[in-house]
Protein backbone atom coordinates (compact mmCIF):
# COMPACT_ATOMS: atom_id res chain seq x y z
CA UNK A 1 0.00 0.00 0.00
CA UNK A 2 1.01 4.08 -0.17
CA UNK A 3 2.02 4.60 3.27
CA UNK A 4 0.96 8.18 4.54
CA UNK A 5 1.29 9.92 7.91
CA UNK A 6 -0.93 12.73 9.17
CA UNK A 7 0.53 16.16 8.68
CA UNK A 8 0.81 18.36 12.05
CA UNK A 9 -2.19 20.11 12.64
CA UNK A 10 -0.69 23.39 12.45
CA UNK A 11 0.47 23.15 9.63
CA UNK A 12 -3.06 22.35 8.35
CA UNK A 13 -4.30 25.28 10.09
CA UNK A 14 -1.85 27.59 8.44
CA UNK A 15 -2.80 25.72 5.05
CA UNK A 16 -6.70 26.27 5.45
CA UNK A 17 -6.13 29.98 6.70
CA UNK A 18 -9.27 32.42 5.01
CA UNK A 19 -11.31 29.52 3.78
CA UNK A 20 -14.79 29.14 5.93
CA UNK A 21 -16.24 26.33 4.86
CA UNK A 22 -13.86 23.14 4.37
CA UNK A 23 -15.16 19.63 3.38
CA UNK A 24 -12.68 16.97 4.93
CA UNK A 25 -12.23 13.74 2.61
CA UNK A 26 -10.60 10.86 3.35
CA UNK A 27 -10.10 7.60 1.77
CA UNK A 28 -10.91 4.11 2.34
CA UNK A 29 -8.06 2.65 0.55
CA UNK A 30 -4.49 2.79 1.73
CA UNK A 31 -4.25 5.47 4.41
CA UNK A 32 -7.24 3.87 5.73
CA UNK A 33 -5.04 1.02 6.74
CA UNK A 34 -1.92 2.75 7.37
CA UNK A 35 -4.71 5.08 9.69
CA UNK A 36 -3.64 8.30 8.30
CA UNK A 37 -6.80 9.26 6.16
CA UNK A 38 -9.52 6.89 6.78
CA UNK A 39 -13.44 7.79 7.87
CA UNK A 40 -12.19 7.34 11.38
CA UNK A 41 -9.04 9.99 10.96
CA UNK A 42 -11.12 12.40 9.05
CA UNK A 43 -13.99 12.48 11.96
CA UNK A 44 -11.32 13.01 14.49
CA UNK A 45 -9.43 15.45 12.69
CA UNK A 46 -12.80 17.53 12.02
CA UNK A 47 -13.14 17.62 15.94
CA UNK A 48 -9.58 18.97 16.67
CA UNK A 49 -10.37 21.85 13.68
CA UNK A 50 -13.97 22.42 14.62
CA UNK A 51 -12.61 22.98 18.60
CA UNK A 52 -9.58 25.22 16.81
CA UNK A 53 -12.03 27.60 15.29
CA UNK A 54 -14.22 27.62 18.10
CA UNK A 55 -11.66 29.04 20.58
CA UNK A 56 -10.57 30.83 18.01
CA UNK A 57 -13.83 32.57 17.88
CA UNK A 58 -14.05 31.85 14.01
CA UNK A 59 -17.01 30.25 12.28
CA UNK A 60 -15.62 28.01 10.09
CA UNK A 61 -17.82 25.35 8.88
CA UNK A 62 -15.73 21.83 8.58
CA UNK A 63 -17.52 18.95 7.22
CA UNK A 64 -16.94 15.22 6.43
CA UNK A 65 -16.87 12.84 3.80
CA UNK A 66 -14.78 9.27 2.80
CA UNK A 67 -14.75 8.25 -0.67
CA UNK A 68 -13.76 4.85 -1.54
CA UNK A 69 -11.15 5.69 -3.77
CA UNK A 70 -9.19 9.10 -4.53
CA UNK A 71 -7.54 7.55 -7.44
CA UNK A 72 -10.68 6.85 -9.75
CA UNK A 73 -12.80 9.11 -11.76
CA UNK A 74 -15.45 7.18 -10.65
CA UNK A 75 -15.64 7.88 -6.89
CA UNK A 76 -14.39 11.39 -7.38
CA UNK A 77 -17.14 11.92 -9.46
CA UNK A 78 -19.27 11.58 -6.07
CA UNK A 79 -18.63 15.06 -4.97
CA UNK A 80 -19.08 16.66 -8.20
CA UNK A 81 -22.95 18.07 -7.39
CA UNK A 82 -21.30 19.48 -4.08
CA UNK A 83 -18.16 20.80 -4.45
CA UNK A 84 -18.94 24.09 -5.17
CA UNK A 85 -19.96 24.28 -1.28
CA UNK A 86 -16.74 24.55 -0.06
CA UNK A 87 -14.47 27.14 0.27
CA UNK A 88 -11.63 24.53 -0.15
CA UNK A 89 -11.26 20.54 0.52
CA UNK A 90 -8.65 19.43 2.41
CA UNK A 91 -8.06 15.46 1.35
CA UNK A 92 -6.31 13.17 3.87
CA UNK A 93 -5.80 10.54 0.25
CA UNK A 94 -1.94 9.92 -0.38
CA UNK A 95 -0.51 12.71 -2.92
CA UNK A 96 -2.03 10.58 -6.07
CA UNK A 97 -5.75 11.52 -4.78
CA UNK A 98 -4.69 14.97 -3.94
CA UNK A 99 -3.59 15.88 -7.25
CA UNK A 100 -6.51 13.80 -8.99
CA UNK A 101 -9.19 15.97 -7.12
CA UNK A 102 -7.00 19.22 -8.01
CA UNK A 103 -7.46 17.77 -11.74
CA UNK A 104 -10.99 17.55 -11.71
CA UNK A 105 -12.09 20.01 -9.61
CA UNK A 106 -10.46 23.17 -11.47
CA UNK A 107 -12.36 25.74 -9.00
CA UNK A 108 -11.43 24.41 -5.53
CA UNK A 109 -8.56 24.65 -3.74
CA UNK A 110 -7.29 21.34 -2.89
CA UNK A 111 -5.25 20.84 -0.20
CA UNK A 112 -3.05 17.82 1.66
CA UNK A 113 -3.69 16.68 4.87
CA UNK A 114 -1.23 13.86 5.08
CA UNK A 115 2.35 13.64 4.31
CA UNK A 116 2.57 10.79 1.43
CA UNK A 117 5.79 8.56 2.57
CA UNK A 118 6.35 5.41 0.54
CA UNK A 119 5.14 1.84 -0.66
CA UNK A 120 5.10 -0.07 2.16
CA UNK A 121 4.17 -2.85 5.02
CA UNK A 122 2.35 -2.95 8.23
CA UNK A 123 4.77 -4.71 9.81
CA UNK A 124 2.68 -4.60 13.41
CA UNK A 125 -0.36 -2.04 13.75
CA UNK A 126 1.25 1.32 14.43
CA UNK A 127 4.20 0.35 12.04
CA UNK A 128 4.87 0.39 8.67
CA UNK A 129 8.24 -0.22 6.69
CA UNK A 130 9.42 1.01 3.08
CA UNK A 131 9.25 -1.85 0.55
CA UNK A 132 9.19 -0.49 -3.10
CA UNK A 133 10.16 2.23 -4.61
CA UNK A 134 8.37 1.87 -7.86
CA UNK A 135 11.54 1.60 -9.87
CA UNK A 136 10.00 0.01 -13.05
CA UNK A 137 12.26 -2.59 -13.72
CA UNK A 138 11.99 -5.30 -10.99
CA UNK A 139 15.43 -7.04 -9.92
CA UNK A 140 13.70 -9.03 -6.81
CA UNK A 141 14.55 -12.26 -8.91
CA UNK A 142 18.01 -11.74 -8.52
CA UNK A 143 18.75 -10.53 -4.68
CA UNK A 144 16.40 -13.77 -3.02
CA UNK A 145 12.81 -11.59 -3.29
CA UNK A 146 14.39 -8.18 -1.37
CA UNK A 147 14.74 -5.41 -3.11
CA UNK A 148 18.15 -2.93 -2.60
CA UNK A 149 16.80 -0.18 -4.48
CA UNK A 150 14.40 0.72 -1.84
CA UNK A 151 15.93 -0.73 1.78
CA UNK A 152 19.52 -0.35 1.05
CA UNK A 153 20.21 3.68 1.98
CA UNK A 154 23.04 3.30 -0.68
CA UNK A 155 20.80 1.64 -3.81
CA UNK A 156 23.69 -0.79 -3.66
CA UNK A 157 22.79 -3.17 -6.35
CA UNK A 158 26.44 -5.41 -5.31
CA UNK A 159 26.42 -4.72 -1.35
CA UNK A 160 26.73 -4.68 1.28
CA UNK A 161 29.18 -1.36 1.53
CA UNK A 162 31.49 -1.56 4.61
CA UNK A 163 29.45 0.43 6.85
CA UNK A 164 27.04 -3.10 7.26
CA UNK A 165 27.80 -4.13 11.04
CA UNK A 166 25.26 -6.53 12.84
CA UNK A 167 23.24 -6.70 10.34
CA UNK A 168 22.78 -3.06 10.51
CA UNK A 169 23.09 -0.16 8.12
CA UNK A 170 25.46 2.28 8.68
CA UNK A 171 22.94 5.03 8.81
CA UNK A 172 21.09 3.98 11.97
CA UNK A 173 21.11 0.95 14.16
CA UNK A 174 17.41 0.90 13.81
CA UNK A 175 17.74 0.19 10.36
CA UNK A 176 17.92 -3.91 8.86
CA UNK A 177 21.31 -3.62 6.18
CA UNK A 178 18.88 -4.97 3.39
CA UNK A 179 22.24 -7.00 1.76
CA UNK A 180 22.33 -9.05 5.09
CA UNK A 181 19.24 -9.64 4.73
CA UNK A 182 19.30 -10.68 1.22
CA UNK A 183 22.58 -12.70 1.98
CA UNK A 184 20.30 -14.98 4.76
CA UNK A 185 18.00 -15.72 2.22
CA UNK A 186 20.32 -16.99 -0.03
CA UNK A 187 21.79 -19.25 2.71
CA UNK A 188 18.69 -20.48 3.56
CA UNK A 189 17.64 -21.06 -0.04
CA UNK A 190 21.23 -22.83 -1.11
CA UNK A 191 21.95 -19.86 -3.28
CA UNK A 192 24.66 -18.33 -2.06
CA UNK A 193 26.48 -18.22 -5.27
CA UNK A 194 24.32 -16.49 -6.68
CA UNK A 195 25.62 -13.89 -4.58
CA UNK A 196 28.84 -13.66 -7.37
CA UNK A 197 26.36 -12.74 -10.40
CA UNK A 198 27.48 -9.26 -10.79
CA UNK A 199 24.29 -7.24 -11.33
CA UNK A 200 24.75 -4.87 -14.28
CA UNK A 201 24.34 -1.16 -14.32
CA UNK A 202 21.00 -0.49 -13.94
CA UNK A 203 18.53 1.51 -16.33
CA UNK A 204 17.22 4.22 -14.37
CA UNK A 205 15.02 5.56 -17.07
CA UNK A 206 11.83 3.63 -15.85
CA UNK A 207 12.45 5.31 -12.58
CA UNK A 208 12.07 9.12 -11.51
CA UNK A 209 14.78 9.47 -13.33
CA UNK A 210 13.05 9.51 -16.95
CA UNK A 211 10.27 11.79 -15.88
CA UNK A 212 6.83 11.07 -15.29
CA UNK A 213 5.66 7.66 -15.67
CA UNK A 214 3.12 6.05 -17.77
CA UNK A 215 1.43 2.80 -18.58
CA UNK A 216 -0.98 1.87 -21.32
CA UNK A 217 -2.31 -1.04 -22.05
CA UNK A 218 -4.51 -1.00 -25.57
CA UNK A 219 -6.12 -4.51 -24.68
CA UNK A 220 -8.02 -3.30 -21.94
CA UNK A 221 -8.99 0.35 -22.91
CA UNK A 222 -12.21 1.46 -23.57
CA UNK B 1 50.27 -10.40 -12.80
CA UNK B 2 53.22 -8.90 -15.10
CA UNK B 3 51.87 -7.35 -17.61
CA UNK B 4 51.66 -3.72 -17.49
CA UNK B 5 48.24 -2.02 -18.25
CA UNK B 6 49.04 1.70 -17.68
CA UNK B 7 51.97 4.52 -16.84
CA UNK B 8 51.06 3.88 -12.91
CA UNK B 9 53.68 4.09 -10.68
CA UNK B 10 52.14 2.57 -8.51
CA UNK B 11 51.29 0.37 -10.90
CA UNK B 12 55.16 -0.45 -11.75
CA UNK B 13 55.73 -0.73 -8.41
CA UNK B 14 53.60 -3.81 -7.87
CA UNK B 15 54.02 -5.36 -10.27
CA UNK B 16 58.35 -5.23 -10.06
CA UNK B 17 57.63 -6.96 -7.02
CA UNK B 18 58.26 -4.28 -4.22
CA UNK B 19 55.91 -4.08 -1.01
CA UNK B 20 54.07 -0.74 -2.33
CA UNK B 21 53.31 2.30 0.41
CA UNK B 22 50.11 4.71 -0.27
CA UNK B 23 49.11 7.21 2.01
CA UNK B 24 46.13 9.46 1.50
CA UNK B 25 45.44 13.00 2.46
CA UNK B 26 42.01 14.94 2.75
CA UNK B 27 41.52 17.71 1.39
CA UNK B 28 40.54 21.02 3.17
CA UNK B 29 37.40 22.40 3.97
CA UNK B 30 38.17 25.28 1.52
CA UNK B 31 40.10 26.95 -1.84
CA UNK B 32 43.92 27.11 0.34
CA UNK B 33 45.58 24.48 -1.67
CA UNK B 34 48.29 25.16 0.24
CA UNK B 35 46.96 22.48 3.16
CA UNK B 36 46.82 19.84 0.63
CA UNK B 37 50.73 20.87 -0.85
CA UNK B 38 51.93 21.25 2.59
CA UNK B 39 50.69 17.85 3.60
CA UNK B 40 51.79 16.17 0.75
CA UNK B 41 55.20 17.49 1.05
CA UNK B 42 55.80 15.85 4.00
CA UNK B 43 55.62 12.44 2.43
CA UNK B 44 56.64 12.81 -0.57
CA UNK B 45 59.55 10.52 -0.23
CA UNK B 46 58.19 8.53 1.77
CA UNK B 47 55.09 6.72 -0.35
CA UNK B 48 54.54 5.87 -4.01
CA UNK B 49 51.49 7.16 -4.40
CA UNK B 50 49.19 9.58 -2.52
CA UNK B 51 45.02 9.04 -1.95
CA UNK B 52 42.97 12.05 -1.91
CA UNK B 53 39.43 11.92 -0.89
CA UNK B 54 36.48 12.78 -2.42
CA UNK B 55 34.26 14.58 0.26
CA UNK B 56 35.02 11.56 2.73
CA UNK B 57 32.43 11.28 5.47
CA UNK B 58 30.10 13.31 3.16
CA UNK B 59 31.61 16.68 4.63
CA UNK B 60 31.80 18.56 1.71
CA UNK B 61 35.49 19.69 0.69
CA UNK B 62 38.12 20.80 -1.86
CA UNK B 63 37.37 18.49 -4.60
CA UNK B 64 39.38 15.25 -5.04
CA UNK B 65 39.95 16.14 -8.50
CA UNK B 66 41.48 19.25 -8.15
CA UNK B 67 43.76 18.40 -4.89
CA UNK B 68 45.19 15.09 -7.35
CA UNK B 69 45.88 18.01 -9.77
CA UNK B 70 47.62 19.73 -7.36
CA UNK B 71 49.43 16.88 -6.38
CA UNK B 72 50.16 16.02 -9.81
CA UNK B 73 51.78 19.38 -10.40
CA UNK B 74 54.23 18.64 -7.51
CA UNK B 75 55.56 15.91 -9.60
CA UNK B 76 53.93 13.12 -7.24
CA UNK B 77 51.62 10.40 -7.87
CA UNK B 78 47.92 10.35 -7.11
CA UNK B 79 45.43 8.08 -6.66
CA UNK B 80 42.23 9.90 -7.65
CA UNK B 81 39.78 8.58 -4.98
CA UNK B 82 36.10 8.34 -6.44
CA UNK B 83 32.66 8.04 -5.24
CA UNK B 84 29.56 7.23 -6.32
CA UNK B 85 27.31 8.84 -4.28
CA UNK B 86 27.28 12.43 -5.92
CA UNK B 87 27.82 11.97 -9.21
CA UNK B 88 26.02 10.37 -11.89
CA UNK B 89 27.14 8.03 -14.97
CA UNK B 90 27.45 11.80 -16.91
CA UNK B 91 29.51 13.52 -13.99
CA UNK B 92 31.29 10.36 -13.40
CA UNK B 93 32.84 9.69 -17.20
CA UNK B 94 33.70 13.70 -17.34
CA UNK B 95 35.31 12.98 -14.32
CA UNK B 96 37.65 10.55 -15.34
CA UNK B 97 38.35 12.02 -18.27
CA UNK B 98 39.17 15.51 -16.57
CA UNK B 99 41.87 13.13 -14.76
CA UNK B 100 42.63 11.98 -17.54
CA UNK B 101 43.48 14.94 -18.78
CA UNK B 102 46.39 15.79 -16.81
CA UNK B 103 47.80 12.35 -16.53
CA UNK B 104 46.13 11.26 -13.14
CA UNK B 105 46.92 6.77 -13.30
CA UNK B 106 45.15 5.97 -10.99
CA UNK B 107 41.78 5.71 -9.46
CA UNK B 108 39.68 4.25 -6.59
CA UNK B 109 36.27 3.44 -6.55
CA UNK B 110 34.29 3.54 -3.88
CA UNK B 111 30.23 4.26 -3.17
CA UNK B 112 30.65 6.40 -0.67
CA UNK B 113 29.53 7.14 3.12
CA UNK B 114 25.87 7.94 3.31
CA UNK B 115 25.31 11.36 3.19
CA UNK B 116 23.39 11.76 6.47
CA UNK B 117 26.74 11.62 8.17
CA UNK B 118 28.38 14.90 7.12
CA UNK B 119 27.34 18.53 6.49
CA UNK B 120 24.31 18.11 4.20
CA UNK B 121 22.10 15.56 5.58
CA UNK B 122 19.00 16.90 4.17
CA UNK B 123 20.82 16.33 0.65
CA UNK B 124 19.98 14.02 -2.31
CA UNK B 125 22.48 10.99 -2.90
CA UNK B 126 23.05 9.70 -6.45
CA UNK B 127 24.29 6.50 -6.66
CA UNK B 128 23.56 5.81 -10.24
CA UNK B 129 26.90 3.19 -10.28
CA UNK B 130 27.77 1.49 -7.09
CA UNK B 131 31.36 0.90 -6.57
CA UNK B 132 31.17 -2.62 -8.26
CA UNK B 133 29.94 -0.76 -11.59
CA UNK B 134 32.38 2.05 -11.51
CA UNK B 135 35.33 -0.30 -11.29
CA UNK B 136 33.68 -1.76 -14.41
CA UNK B 137 32.73 2.14 -16.08
CA UNK B 138 36.50 2.37 -15.78
CA UNK B 139 37.79 -0.78 -17.19
CA UNK B 140 35.60 -0.06 -19.97
CA UNK B 141 36.76 3.35 -20.94
CA UNK B 142 40.47 2.24 -20.61
CA UNK B 143 40.31 -1.16 -22.18
CA UNK B 144 37.33 -0.55 -24.38
CA UNK B 145 38.62 3.04 -24.92
CA UNK B 146 34.10 3.70 -25.21
CA UNK B 147 31.78 5.61 -23.46
CA UNK B 148 29.44 3.55 -21.21
CA UNK B 149 26.85 4.96 -24.37
CA UNK B 150 29.09 3.40 -26.60
CA UNK B 151 30.66 5.51 -28.52
CA UNK B 152 34.41 5.96 -28.97
CA UNK B 153 36.75 7.83 -26.56
CA UNK B 154 39.11 10.34 -28.08
CA UNK B 155 42.51 9.29 -25.48
CA UNK B 156 41.31 7.18 -23.08
CA UNK B 157 42.08 7.24 -19.51
CA UNK B 158 45.11 5.22 -18.48
CA UNK B 159 44.26 4.41 -15.09
CA UNK B 160 45.29 1.49 -12.45
CA UNK B 161 42.03 0.25 -11.28
CA UNK B 162 41.53 0.00 -7.36
CA UNK B 163 38.85 -0.59 -4.82
CA UNK B 164 38.58 -0.75 -1.23
CA UNK B 165 37.72 -4.18 0.80
CA UNK B 166 36.85 -4.27 4.44
CA UNK B 167 37.44 -7.90 5.81
CA UNK B 168 35.97 -6.49 9.26
CA UNK B 169 32.53 -5.55 8.09
CA UNK B 170 29.57 -7.67 8.04
CA UNK B 171 28.49 -10.40 6.84
CA UNK B 172 32.27 -12.04 7.44
CA UNK B 173 31.30 -15.02 5.20
CA UNK B 174 31.00 -12.77 2.28
CA UNK B 175 33.85 -10.62 2.37
CA UNK B 176 36.24 -13.36 0.16
CA UNK B 177 32.86 -13.72 -2.05
CA UNK B 178 33.13 -9.63 -2.33
CA UNK B 179 36.21 -10.22 -3.24
CA UNK B 180 35.76 -12.14 -5.74
CA UNK B 181 33.20 -10.00 -7.34
CA UNK B 182 34.66 -6.76 -7.40
CA UNK B 183 37.96 -8.95 -9.24
CA UNK B 184 35.40 -10.59 -11.53
CA UNK B 185 34.33 -6.38 -12.42
CA UNK B 186 37.77 -5.77 -12.90
CA UNK B 187 39.73 -4.39 -10.04
CA UNK B 188 43.48 -4.54 -9.93
CA UNK B 189 44.40 -3.13 -6.33
CA UNK B 190 42.99 -3.06 -3.04
CA UNK B 191 43.39 -0.98 -0.23
CA UNK B 192 41.56 -2.71 2.76
CA UNK B 193 39.94 -0.83 5.64
CA UNK B 194 42.17 -0.01 8.69
CA UNK B 195 43.56 -3.47 10.45
CA UNK B 196 43.60 -3.32 13.85
CA UNK B 197 42.07 -6.89 14.10
CA UNK B 198 44.79 -8.46 12.89
CA UNK B 199 43.95 -11.77 13.40
CA UNK B 200 40.61 -11.33 11.46
CA UNK B 201 42.74 -9.91 8.60
CA UNK B 202 44.69 -12.95 8.50
CA UNK B 203 42.29 -15.25 8.36
CA UNK B 204 40.46 -13.28 4.98
CA UNK B 205 43.85 -13.08 3.48
CA UNK B 206 44.21 -16.61 3.81
CA UNK B 207 40.50 -17.75 2.54
CA UNK B 208 41.10 -15.07 -0.25
CA UNK B 209 44.80 -16.87 -0.52
CA UNK B 210 42.87 -19.88 -0.85
CA UNK B 211 40.66 -19.13 -3.53
CA UNK B 212 43.91 -17.90 -5.73
CA UNK B 213 42.18 -14.05 -5.50
CA UNK B 214 46.05 -12.61 -4.23
CA UNK B 215 47.29 -14.29 -7.31
CA UNK B 216 44.94 -11.73 -9.52
CA UNK B 217 45.18 -8.36 -7.51
CA UNK B 218 47.48 -6.48 -5.20
CA UNK B 219 46.25 -6.31 -1.48
CA UNK B 220 47.45 -3.31 0.38
CA UNK B 221 47.01 -3.15 4.30
CA UNK B 222 45.02 -0.50 5.69
CA UNK B 223 46.35 1.25 8.89
CA UNK B 224 45.93 4.03 10.64
CA UNK B 225 47.81 4.83 14.41
CA UNK B 226 46.15 5.91 16.78
CA UNK B 227 47.25 9.37 18.03
CA UNK B 228 45.34 8.63 21.88
CA UNK B 229 43.22 6.58 23.64
CA UNK B 230 40.22 8.68 23.15
CA UNK B 231 40.84 7.97 18.85
CA UNK B 232 40.87 4.38 19.83
CA UNK B 233 37.74 3.87 21.46
CA UNK B 234 36.02 6.70 18.87
CA UNK B 235 37.47 3.86 16.06
CA UNK B 236 36.08 1.64 17.78
CA UNK B 237 32.86 2.78 19.39
CA UNK B 238 31.59 4.99 16.75
CA UNK B 239 32.97 4.29 13.19
CA UNK B 240 30.73 2.18 11.07
CA UNK B 241 32.66 -1.10 9.84
CA UNK B 242 35.75 -0.90 12.29
CA UNK B 243 37.05 -3.45 14.66
CA UNK B 244 39.09 -2.30 16.98
CA UNK B 245 39.93 -5.12 19.60
CA UNK B 246 39.45 -4.72 23.31
CA UNK B 247 42.90 -5.35 24.20
CA UNK B 248 44.55 -2.59 21.75
CA UNK B 249 42.04 0.33 23.32
CA UNK B 250 43.62 -1.18 26.90
CA UNK B 251 47.22 -0.92 25.82
CA UNK B 252 46.60 2.83 24.93
CA UNK B 253 45.00 3.12 28.38
CA UNK B 254 47.63 1.28 30.05
CA UNK B 255 50.56 4.65 28.71
CA UNK B 256 50.34 8.07 29.89
CA UNK B 257 48.34 10.82 28.00
CA UNK B 258 52.01 11.86 26.81
CA UNK B 259 53.08 8.68 25.37
CA UNK B 260 49.95 7.73 23.65
CA UNK B 261 51.12 8.66 20.27
CA UNK B 262 54.50 7.07 20.56
CA UNK B 263 52.03 3.47 21.77
CA UNK B 264 50.03 4.48 18.61
CA UNK B 265 52.78 4.35 16.31
CA UNK B 266 54.31 1.66 18.16
CA UNK B 267 50.68 -0.23 17.28
CA UNK B 268 50.83 0.71 13.80
CA UNK B 269 54.92 -0.06 13.29
CA UNK B 270 54.39 -3.37 14.55
CA UNK B 271 50.88 -4.44 12.50
CA UNK B 272 52.95 -3.74 9.47
CA UNK B 273 55.59 -5.63 10.31
CA UNK B 274 53.66 -8.59 10.91
CA UNK B 275 51.56 -8.84 8.05
CA UNK B 276 54.91 -8.00 5.55
CA UNK B 277 55.53 -11.58 6.30
CA UNK B 278 51.93 -12.63 5.16
CA UNK B 279 52.04 -14.18 1.52
CA UNK B 280 48.91 -11.77 -0.49
CA UNK B 281 49.81 -8.65 1.04
CA UNK B 282 51.68 -6.73 -1.40
CA UNK B 283 52.02 -3.22 0.37
CA UNK B 284 50.46 -0.79 2.76
CA UNK B 285 48.43 2.26 2.95
CA UNK B 286 49.14 4.58 5.92
CA UNK B 287 46.07 6.58 6.45
CA UNK B 288 47.45 9.05 9.11
CA UNK B 289 44.81 10.88 10.17
CA UNK B 290 45.44 14.84 10.36
CA UNK B 291 49.09 13.51 11.63
CA UNK B 292 50.56 13.11 8.07
CA UNK B 293 53.68 14.35 9.21
CA UNK B 294 54.31 10.89 11.20
CA UNK B 295 54.22 8.64 7.85
CA UNK B 296 57.77 9.05 6.97
CA UNK B 297 58.32 7.80 10.43
CA UNK B 298 56.07 5.03 10.59
CA UNK B 299 57.65 4.00 6.67
CA UNK B 300 61.36 4.24 8.32
CA UNK B 301 60.81 2.12 11.40
CA UNK B 302 58.79 -0.38 9.39
CA UNK B 303 61.57 -0.77 7.31
CA UNK B 304 59.99 0.27 3.70
CA UNK B 305 62.45 2.79 3.15
CA UNK B 306 64.29 4.35 0.78
CA UNK B 307 61.09 3.81 -1.35
CA UNK B 308 61.78 2.06 -5.04
CA UNK B 309 62.52 4.17 -8.01
CA UNK B 310 61.15 2.44 -11.15
CA UNK B 311 61.03 5.49 -13.63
Amino acid sequence: MIVAKQKPIEEIIETLKGYNKILILGCNECVTVCEAGGKKEVAVLASALRMYFMNQGQEVKIEEATLERQCDHEYLEEIRKTVDQYDAVLSLACGVGVQFLAEKYMHTPILPGVDTCFMGVTEERGVWSERCQGCGQCILAWTAGICPVSRCAKRLLNGPCGGSSKGKCEINKEVPCAWQIIIDRLNELGRMEDYERLIPIKDWSTERAGGPRKVVREDVRS
Amino acid sequence: MNEEKTPSKLEKILRAGHLAVTSECGPPRGSEAGHITKKAEMIRNHVDAVNITDNQTSVTRLCSLAACIHLKMMGLEPVLQMVTRDRNRIAIQSDILGAASFDIFNILCLSGDHQSFGDNPKGQNVFDLDSMQLIQTVRHMRDEGKFLGGDSIERPPRMFVGAAANPFADPFEIRVPRLAKKIAAGVEFIQTQCIYNVEKFELWLKLARERGLTEKIFILAGVTPFKSVGMAKYMKNRVPGMDVPDELVKRMSGVAKEKQPEEGLQICVETIQRLKEQKGVRGFHIMAIEWEEKVPEIVERSGLYPRPNVN
